[in-house]
Formats: C-alpha cells, structure tokens, sequence
C-alpha cells in the first residue's frame, strides 16, 4: 500500500525577529528581515516524516507558494526529511481561497492519502487554509491535532479543545492540521542539508494554474501595538481599590 | 562520554564566519582556481545575522574583488557628503577644522555609508553565485587536529540538554574536513584563539588589544535625513585617559546609524560602556538628530585595536587567519572593511598555490600581505592608538596629528602596546563611580529593552555557553577586589551581581548574549570562558545593521 502525505509550507518572518510596521503603513516590514518556515509547519513536516519513519505513509511531499526564495523553506523541509518538494512561484501575497485553490489543484495531481498542515500561519494568523482546503475537497478535517494516528485507512486524530482533547476518527483521504504540541521537530542537521541539495524540487508558476488569485480582502490600517504605560508601585491593598475605583474605574 | 559518531564531508577549503573577510576569501578562491570547492559556515542564522559595524566602507578591495560591483546592484548607495570630528565638553562641540589635513586617514571622499549586515548579504549572494557552498546556523565548534596540522573543523553539536546530556533531538556535529582551513570569526574567535595557541601564532607580537562597539539604528523623519552625513567624536563623556568616541552616519532610507566605541583597555571599573554610550545622545551634538525618531534595532561587537604591532603569524599548517580574527582593522580610520576584505582575498591567493602546491601550510600569505597596500596602510598609522594610551585623548590626538601630518605615518620608532585589557583595570577601591543619568525610554534605554531590539535569541535547553573556569575566583577577585565590573561592561546585561542572604552570587543569563566576546576579553583573571554557543543562536540582526 503506498501513501504519501502532502505537506504545505509557508515562508514566514522569523520567529526571533521583532517586526516593525513598514514605513508606509502597508503591512510588516519584510525587507531584509530574517525568513524561516512556519513553525506550525515544521511541526507538520515532523509529523509526515514520523509517519513514514513508523511505515504509515511511503512518501513525503512538501509544497509551497511564493517568491523564489521559498525555496529556501522547501529545502529546510526537504533536509528535515520531506522526499521532494514542490515550489508554486508567484510574487503577490495571497489569501487562504486562493492558496486553498492551489493546493487542490497539486491534491489533485498527486493524489495524497493525507495532507498534514500548520493550523495556522504566524505572519497573518489566519488559520483557515486547511478547513478550506477541506471544504473544497470535500474531505474530513481534522484540526488543531496533538497527535495523529493512522490505520486501516482512517485516522485517528486528538484535538485540542477548549478544556481538554477531543478523539475523532477520520476515513482518508483527509486534511489534518498541526497545533503545537503534536510533536517537537527535528534539527535540519547539516549532513542533512548538504543531502537536500540533491533531492528533486519541481517549480510551478501560479499564474498557470487556472485558479482565481484576486484578493478579496483590503487592508485599511497596520499600526503597532499601542506602549505599555508605566506602571506605579503602590502602598497598600486600600489603596489599590481607591485607584480601581477612581482611576481605572472598573470597580 | 561515548565516542559520539559524526558524519564527515570533504572539500577543498572550509572557511569559518561569513564576514566581509571570509566571504571575499571564498569568492577570490572560486576566481582563481575555479575547480576548488570550498565551503563556508556562519554560526549566525543567516549571513548578516551576526554583523555589527558602523560602518562607513572605502570600496577599495570590493573594487579589486568584483570591479563590476555596481552593475551587480551592491548595495553602497549613500556616499559620503559631508564629514565633522567633533571634540565633546559637557555642553559645547569644537569642529576639528582642516580634517584632512590633521586627520588625513578621516578623509572619506569617495567612500560609502552603508549597513554592512546588507553588504555581507550581498557577497554571499555573490559567492553562492561563484559556486560557494555556505551553511549558515552552523558554529564552528572545534578544530580538526591530526598529524600536528589542521584538517578540517567540527561543528558544534545540536540538541545538548542544559545538563550536558544528548536531548531526543539529538543532531551531532559534523567533520569537514579540508585541505586548507580559513579562519574569519571577527575579533576574539574562538577557533582562532585555539590555532593560535596551538601553533604558537602569537610569538613575538604584541598583545591584541579590543574596544566594544555598541549600536543603535534609528528610523528619523525624512525632513530631518542628511544622507550622508557623517560625524565623528572624542572627549566628553569619556575621562582624558579613557580611548572611545561617538559615531553617527546618516544613510539609507531616514535611517541613522548611532554607535560608541570604548577601547578595552579602560581602567575605571565602574566605567559602563553602554551608559557612556546611551548618555553621548543627550549632547547637543547628537541629541538633535534623534529628534522624532524611533530606536529600531541594537548589537554590540568587540573589535580589535592592537593594528600592526599585534599581528600574529597568518598562517599554520592546514589554515590561514584572516580578517578580525588576525586583527587588520585600521584604527585612526575607523574602519576594517576594506581591510579584513583585501587579507581575505590574499589569503585566498595563498591557499590556492599551497592547493596546487600540496603544501600543508599556505607559507606565502605573509609575503603577500607583506607586499600589499594592506601592510604599508596599518604600518603607517601603528603609533597613533598607542599614542592614546599613553598620553591620553588630548596629547594622542596632537600626536596623531604630528605623526600624520610631519612624518606621515614614516616615524622612525614605533609606540606599543604595554597591557592586555584585562589588565588594566584597577581594584573599586581606587576607582571613582559614575553617576550616569537613568534612561527617560525616548532618547536613552536601558539594557533589556535593547537587547530586546537585537532580536537575540537561544536555544534555551543548552547548557550555558558563558562559564567561569573558578567558581571562587569570581567572588574572591571580581566581586571583592572589582565590584562586578562584567555587570558593567557588558552590554546585554548578561551578568547580574545577586545576594543571597550574605553571600554574593553571579547570575549569569547567557540567553541575552549577543556575542560581542567582551567578557571573555576583558575578565580581570581571564576567568570567564565564552563557548561557541548552537548554531543559529545569538542576535538576528536585520539589514540596516
């Protein structure tokens, strides 16, 4: 039996790195910022990975759409342990439809038994690509996954829900994404890296595709978070409900 | 320990650090034997994630390197337009006039402001496009030793738990091995320092000696941006005996880059480089500049001052060091660039012929440097940072000034350097304190929120890279005899002196390490010890850095 597991990947502004509002207002600086994958993603990829490390799955796709230096990413996830990778080029930023639209077309191709995904994507926190994805497919989801299971044909998947962990099982083919503690990800070690070099990475255009990439929304504002005052160290509980009261006026 | 099993990959050449230097060695060697395959670490998580400089560059060895820069879009687009040395008293500023004459190694006519994050970005580019193999997030942690020469360096391993054991993500380090091994870490590399002592690299040269750069990027209103601009100080706040000044170049988009050095060989222990740094700001001078504008980003790098007198032997069976890491920066210039770039190409020069040679030691790289522009330019200015030391800021500027303009650098006696820094300070009892002004967060911040801006950040499960060799000896000489001084001159407030009940503690909170090596410069016994830390650690400094 082969299966093999899709995994999307989006290139992202560094973790570590404080982003500032560009100076024109329109978004994050990007420009010669620190990039790295989604950390949801590498948890993705971690778990694609175990699961054909464990033989529940024969091969490994990693996929994403953007710039050329996305290519970057796939080779992270190439040296993590993804088989080959699958580079969709396009130099606009797109929304969830559209991204979701793409990635049926690539489902389509390939054909995966699984698509395993972050449940969301740090820079624009969205957390909708998968269930569209889903939706579009028509297939069973299974998000915000603390730990997956696979076996004869279905999976089972635990969610993270408010209060505790909800068990579902789905019939594949399926799209699960990954919360943070499904897994902890490897090192991309750097024989690993040196090995990626030579694994295959076929590059798409989007515009090529047939899918409609028009945004459909506007971003009116991107403004920082408004600083913390500083804070004042007061004497006694009594004068702390006096300030409740009269200043902050919530009591 | 069980012998750990590493993976292991041959090339021709291994260089370690992506610095100007080891990135000009690598594309030089690629021009000249092009079948060489050579292979570049940074332990930084990019190329550019680790560099801190001023930094305003002079083109000449980029010009030798890659004549075509412009075409190839460098980003050196703001050249210098107008310059100031400025001597600081508490509330006025003195213009140095006739600049070029009395500082003639300041003229900066036909030089460039620039972020040399970017710039460093930008040769790598180059050197991948040259066929460079760069792996950057990798340290080099170890020396390769066999049969007495250097044969390739270790990485440093990955997943080690803050208890010295192997986590479950475990990743060992790697061999490269290589014929020639290039060291480039900057100053106070800690594979330069083992090959140094390895192979007695430092016989019969002066002591290096070291100043800390501290910086900030500011984000000011166009109104306000002179690109540019350049402006350079000594004196205040700084005492007479104390070597340091201010920077401030304006360049790029409405940025301004703000930056203090203070040479390490200082005496006060309760001198505070950061806060002499943070307080320059309040100067009239300077404090203008800043005026409507935002503190983007922060770092600090030590860079060494020792120049001619401290240059070590450049080569040693199966390697070279070039750049900071052998010390090339011309001091009374301000800058290294051009420099660590030209020592890199040439050390690029001599690996090739020992590759084609098959020598074990790449022997011609001194005659080289010997015979270059590189030799003649650091011996000509050799007298003047001593000069400071020895007479103070007011009497080393006259002398620079009578050096330069009299003899033009062609003195027949040469001025040393008589203490490592980390002899020079004196016990608290003797020093005076500072009183240094509390930050008001607009124009002057404290530590935390600057390292905040420098993006630093490290795998936390790791054991601490920053150790004392003597546990006792910290609290017998540092606290008692020093007051903590570490607590003082590091700028990332890495080291807190804590009590306990009576008894004095250092915490030391290695997270906030920007790398900047001070510590393990300036410790009065030598007692800390800075670890290369797991790759990819450390600041992540964006461009504009």
């Amino acid at each position: 039996m082969t299966m093999k597991v899709l995994v999307p990947v989006k290139r992202v502004v560094d973790y570590n790195v404080k982003v500032r509002v560009a100076a024109d207002g329109s978004g994050v600086e990007t420009q010669g910022v620190k990039m790295s994958m989604n950390p949801f993603d590498e948890i993705a990829i971690e778990e694609a990975v175990r699961l054909r490390e464990k033989g529940a799955a024969t091969e490994v796709v990693a996929v994403s759409i953007g710039v050329q230096a996305s290519q970057d990413t796939l080779r992270t996830a190439l040296a993590m342990g993804a088989d080959r990778a699958i580079l969709i080029r396009t130099n606009e930023t797109l929304e969830p439809l559209a991204v979701a639209g793409l990635l049926k077309i690539i489902v389509e191709r390939e054909a995966p038994g699984l698509v395993c995904m972050g449940k969301q994507a740090i820079d624009d926190d969205m957390n909708a690509t998968g269930q569209i994805l889903a939706a579009k497919l028509g297939w069973p989801q299974g998000t915000f996954a603390s730990a997956v299971t696979i076996a004869d044909g279905r999976a089972e998947i635990a969610r993270e829900i408010d209060g505790g962990t909800e068990v579902i099982s789905l019939a594949l083919p399926a799209v699960v994404t990954a919360d943070l503690r499904l897994n902890e990800p490897r090192y991309a070690s750097l024989p690993n890296i040196m090995k990626a070099r030579k694994k295959p990475l076929e590059t798409l255009d989007a515009a090529d595709l047939g899918v409609d990439l028009a945004p459909r929304l506007t971003i009116v504002s991107v403004a920082e978070p408004a600083e913390r005052k500083e804070g004042v160290k007061l004497n006694s509980a009594a004068e702390l409900v006096e300030k409740l009261k009269t200043e902050a006026k919530v009591i | 320990m069980t012998q750990i099993e590493r993976e292991e990959m041959e090339f021709d050449v291994v260089v370690v650090g992506g610095g100007p230097a080891g990135l000009a060695a690598a594309i030089r060697l690629r021009q000249i034997a092009p079948e060489t395959s050579v292979c570049l670490i940074e332990k930084g998580s990019e190329i550019g994630a680790h560099i801190v400089s001023g930094a305003v560059i002079e083109p000449r060895a980029l010009e030798e390197l890659l004549p075509d820069w412009r075409d190839r879009n460098a980003p050196l687009r703001t050249p210098v337009t107008e310059e100031h040395m400025l001597y600081l008293t508490p509330h006025r500023a003195i213009n140095i006039p006739a600049l070029d004459r009395v500082m003639p190694h300041m003229n900066n006519h036909g030089n460039f402001v620039v972020s040399l994050g970017e710039v460093c970005r930008w040769l790598g580019e180059q050197a991948e496009e040259a066929g460079v193999e760069i792996y950057p997030g990798f340290s080099g942690a170890e020396l390769l030793i066999e049969n007495n020469r250097v044969a390739g360096i270790i990485t440093g391993d990955m997943g080690i738990e803050r208890d010295g054991t192997q986590g479950g993500n475990f990743a060992p380090g790697m061999i490269l091995r290589a014929k020639q091994t290039i060291l480039t870490e900057g100053a106070r590399g800690s594979l330069s320092a083992h090959a140094m002592q390895r192979f007695g690299l430092r016989k019969g040269v002066e002591s290096q000696t070291y100043a800390l750069g501290i910086k900030e990027v500011w984000e000011i209103p166009k109104e306000n941006h002179r690109p540019g601009l350049v402006q350079h100080s000594f004196g205040w706040p700084l005492d007479d005996h104390t070597y340091g000044g201010a920077w401030l170049y304006h360049f790029g988009e409405n940025l301004v880059s703000y930056g203090f050095v203070t040479g390490l060989d200082y005496a006060n222990t309760y001198l505070s480089p950061f806060e002499e740094m943070q307080r320059t700001k309040l100067h009239p001078a300077f404090r203008k500049h800043f005026e409507g504008g935002k503190r983007i980003i922060y770092g600090a790098r030590a860079l060494s001052e020792g120049g001619f007198q401290s240059i070590p032997r450049l080569s040693f069976p199966g390697g070279v060091l070039a750049g900071d890491s052998a010390g090339f920066l011309n001091v009374p210039k301000i800058k290294g660039t051009h420099t660590a770039m030209k020592s890199g190409m040439l050390a690029a020069e001599a690996v090739a012929e020992a590759l084609t040679k098959d020598t074990t030691e790449a022997s011609t790289f001194t005659a080289l440097v010997k015979d270059s522009w590189l030799w003649s330019e650091l011996r000509d200015v050799r007298n003047i940072r001593p000069a400071f030391s020895k007479w103070g800021m007011k009497l080393g500027a006259l002398y620079s000034g009578i050096d330069s303009m009299i003899f033009r650098g062609r003195t027949p006696w040469t001025l040393h350097h008589p203490h490592a820094d980390n002899e020079t300070l004196k016990p608290a009892a003797l020093c005076k304190k500072i009183a240094y002004p509390k930050p008001d967060n607009k124009l002057t911040f404290d530590r935390v929120s600057s390292v905040f801006l420098s993006s630093t950040n490290h795998e936390e499960n790791q054991p601490v890279h920053l150790k004392l060799r003597n546990q006792s000896i910290w609290r017998t000489v540092n606290h008692d005899v020093f007051d903590s001084p570490e607590s003082r001159y590091c700028p990332a407030g890495v080291y807190e002196q804590e009590q306990d009940g009576t008894e004095w503690n250092l915490r030391i909170n290695a997270q906030n390490c920007v790398h900047c090596k001070t510590c393990d410069i300036k410790d009065p016994t030598q007692n800390i010890e800075w670890c290369t830390p797991e790759g990819g650690g450390g600041p992540n400094y964006p461009v504009g850095m």
